[in-house]
């Protein structure tokens, strides 16, 4: 197997509140992991504890073998090259006071990546998520949320991570924008393998975007397996109700 | 079509979904007219957000606004109901019981704004004094429109309301602040507020994007319930296909595609959500995520129908249902 993230028993409490329960999870090289849920149910702390922005109370987590919550801090740098976040917000992550191009040297600066490549590499990058290369002089201002969200996602996979952790990355923005969005992650999965882990309160994209997935209801996991036997056959009531309600305002 | 009625600027369809469906005496609780926006920019010229756009409301009636951010579906609903945003010229008329609410005082506005139309938020926590408790808040509103006549007819009233809109335990919910309640909580109090003086008129912006999609779905639910319980017309904005398909549940309900500030299509739910014809609607209704589409493929609106500029009028296709088609230049008279 190529497992690139996992996760074992995480146990995360803020005070007397017990955001996770002991969450277990498992993602593969070219697979994506849909992380469904509603507010409060720990969908965002699990994305942070994976990043290692958060450090759980108790359980493991492995990157590609290693124990994340082992590695000092220099380690812990080199690893999360290899991890990287996909925002809700766009337009609060980029720099607004940076040019497109200049966000994603920055980025390519603290990824270590030889100045003499820089150019060519932007290019590609905007390439990869269909954006003509004129969009390097704008400021994000200047772009649409979509727009804004392709940028942020040209500049996590500036330097080929194994995982990308999109936090509601589609969200915020309108259904056909939305459609782009999603399309752009599709064609980078096929081309370069990265694995996702994809949080989304929404299940009509979860089920449109994931192989597995990843039921959680107050910091419990209420059901996991392949997104289509789940998601047909749901065994939990918390499943049938999020279910329901997609069913419900479903256009057909 | 004749030239005359080419010109026409009404967006509403001839022939359409009022002259097909209801007797012509059946008034309208708010007809707009001709109604176009605009503000001004930097430099000074004026771009219009809001293009000659007609719609009329009748009771008991939803009529979804879809359109994509940006496309003036916002501008478009506060201008009609009196509260266009600061800097806007506004032109057209909207006509609510015999007053154009475009010209009218805003003292004579307030008689009617939060009495005879009512106004669900997107978001309740702006909406919401975090420092009252909700019971008080919408005793307020009853007060301030002379809805009720001393405290403990008051109290009861507000109770009512909160049972109206399915709070469980209204008596416990009226003594808490705002942030002590969820945000599903939080827009079924909004309604409250928004139905309490019997509204003619419920506009609902966006009322479900804010919350979790199962919560959503309930709030819209209780928005269709309210409408068949007390026939109030509603006009639902939205940018989502499914939650339009929701509130448009019944046979007179209508959908109104709004496009850069035009209306784009218009008609029945049915003929709009089931048999589109404008490529834009079309592409809206494929974008939306599925698992039977492969990965990859969803559709998107096709760049030449995103960067069209002038639409016409509607041209019916069917009874009730009109579709505009691409002008050029020289068609829209712009050189």
């Amino acid at each position: 197997m190529n497992t690139v993230l996992a996760a074992e028993d995480v146990v995360k409490s803020f005070g007397a509140f017990t955001a996770l329960h002991g969450v277990s999870f498992s993602l593969e090289r070219g697979k994506t992991l849909g992380v469904v849920g509603e507010s409060g149910s720990g969908k965002s702390t699990l994305g942070r504890i994976v990043m290692r922005l958060l450090s759980p109370d108790s359980g493991r987590v492995w990157l590609g073998g290693e124990d994340l919550l082992a590695l000092g801090r220099s380690q812990l740098r080199a690893a999360r090259r290899r991890i990287q976040l996909v925002p809700q917000d766009p337009r609060n992550a980029l720099n607004p006071t940076m040019t497109v191009r200049q966000n994603l040297y920055f980025q390519l600066r603290a990824q270590n990546v030889p100045r003499k490549t820089w150019a060519s590499t932007v290019e590609r990058l905007l390439d990869q998520v269909s954006l003509p290369p004129d969009y390097l002089h704008a400021f994000p201002h200047e772009l649409s949320g979509g727009q804004a969200q392709r940028v942020a996602i040209s500049r996590a996979i500036a330097n080929n991570p194994d995982v990308l952790v999109c936090d509601e990355a589609v969200s915020a923005l309108d259904k056909s924008v939305q459609a782009q969005v999603l399309n752009t992650f599709a064609d980078l999965q096929a081309s370069t393998g990265v694995a996702m882990f994809f949080i989304s309160h929404d299940l009509a994209v979860v089920e449109h975007i994931s192989d597995d997935v990843l039921v959680l209801n107050r910091g419990r996991t209420v059901e996991s397996g392949a997104t289509r036997d789940v998601l047909a056959d749901p065994q939990d009531a918390y499943t049938r109700d999020l279910l329901t309600a997609r069913h419900l305002a479903a256009p057909s | 079509m004749t030239d005359t009625a080419h010109r026409s600027r009404k967006t509403e369809v001839p022939d359409g979904a009022r002259a097909g469906q209801l007797p012509p005496e059946v008034p309208l609780v708010l007809d707009a007219t001709d109604v176009s926006v605009s503000f001004r920019g930097t430099g000074g010229r004026w771009s219009t957000v809001v293009d000659r756009v007609g719609l009329g409301f009748e009771r008991a009636q939803v009529t979804v606004l879809l359109g994509e951010s940006g496309s003036g579906k916002t501008v478009f609903a506060r201008s009609i109901t009196g509260m266009a945003p600061f800097g806007a010229r506004v032109d057209g008329t909207a006509i609510f019981d015999d007053r154009d609410l475009l010209k009218i005082s805003r003292r004579s506005l307030r008689t009617i704004q939060g009495d005879r139309i009512g106004m669900v938020p997107q978001d309740p926590n702006s909406s919401l004094d975090p420092m009252r408790r909700i019971g008080g808040q919408i005793i307020e509103t009853l007060e301030q429109h002379h809805r009720v006549e001393g405290r403990d007819a008051a109290h009861a009233r507000m109770i009512e309301l909160l049972t109206l809109v399915h709070i469980h335990e209204p008596e416990r919910v009226a003594r808490c602040y705002p942030h002590e309640v969820s945000g599903g909580m939080r827009q079924r109090v909004a309604i409250a507020i928004a139905i309490c003086c019997e509204p003619e008129l419920i506009v609902a912006d966006e009322p479900s994007s804010a919350l979790d999609a199962s919560v959503g779905v309930r709030v819209v639910q209780l928005l269709g319930d309210l409408r068949d319980r007390l026939s109030t017309a509603i006009l639902f904005i939205t940018h989502d296909i499914g939650i339009a398909a929701l509130i448009a549940n019944q046979p007179g309900d209508r959908v109104a595609v709004m496009l850069s500030g035009r209306i784009v299509e218009l008609g029945f739910a049915s003929q709009v959500l089931h048999n589109a014809h404008h490529p834009y609607t079309r592409a809206l209704i494929a974008a939306e995520p599925s698992v039977s589409v492969a990965r990859g493929h969803l559709a998107v609106v096709p760049d030449e129908v995103r960067s069209q500029r002038h639409w016409s009028d509607l041209i019916p296709v069917e009874p009730g249902h009109g579709v505009a088609r691409p002008l050029d230049n020289a068609e829209a008279g712009v050189a």
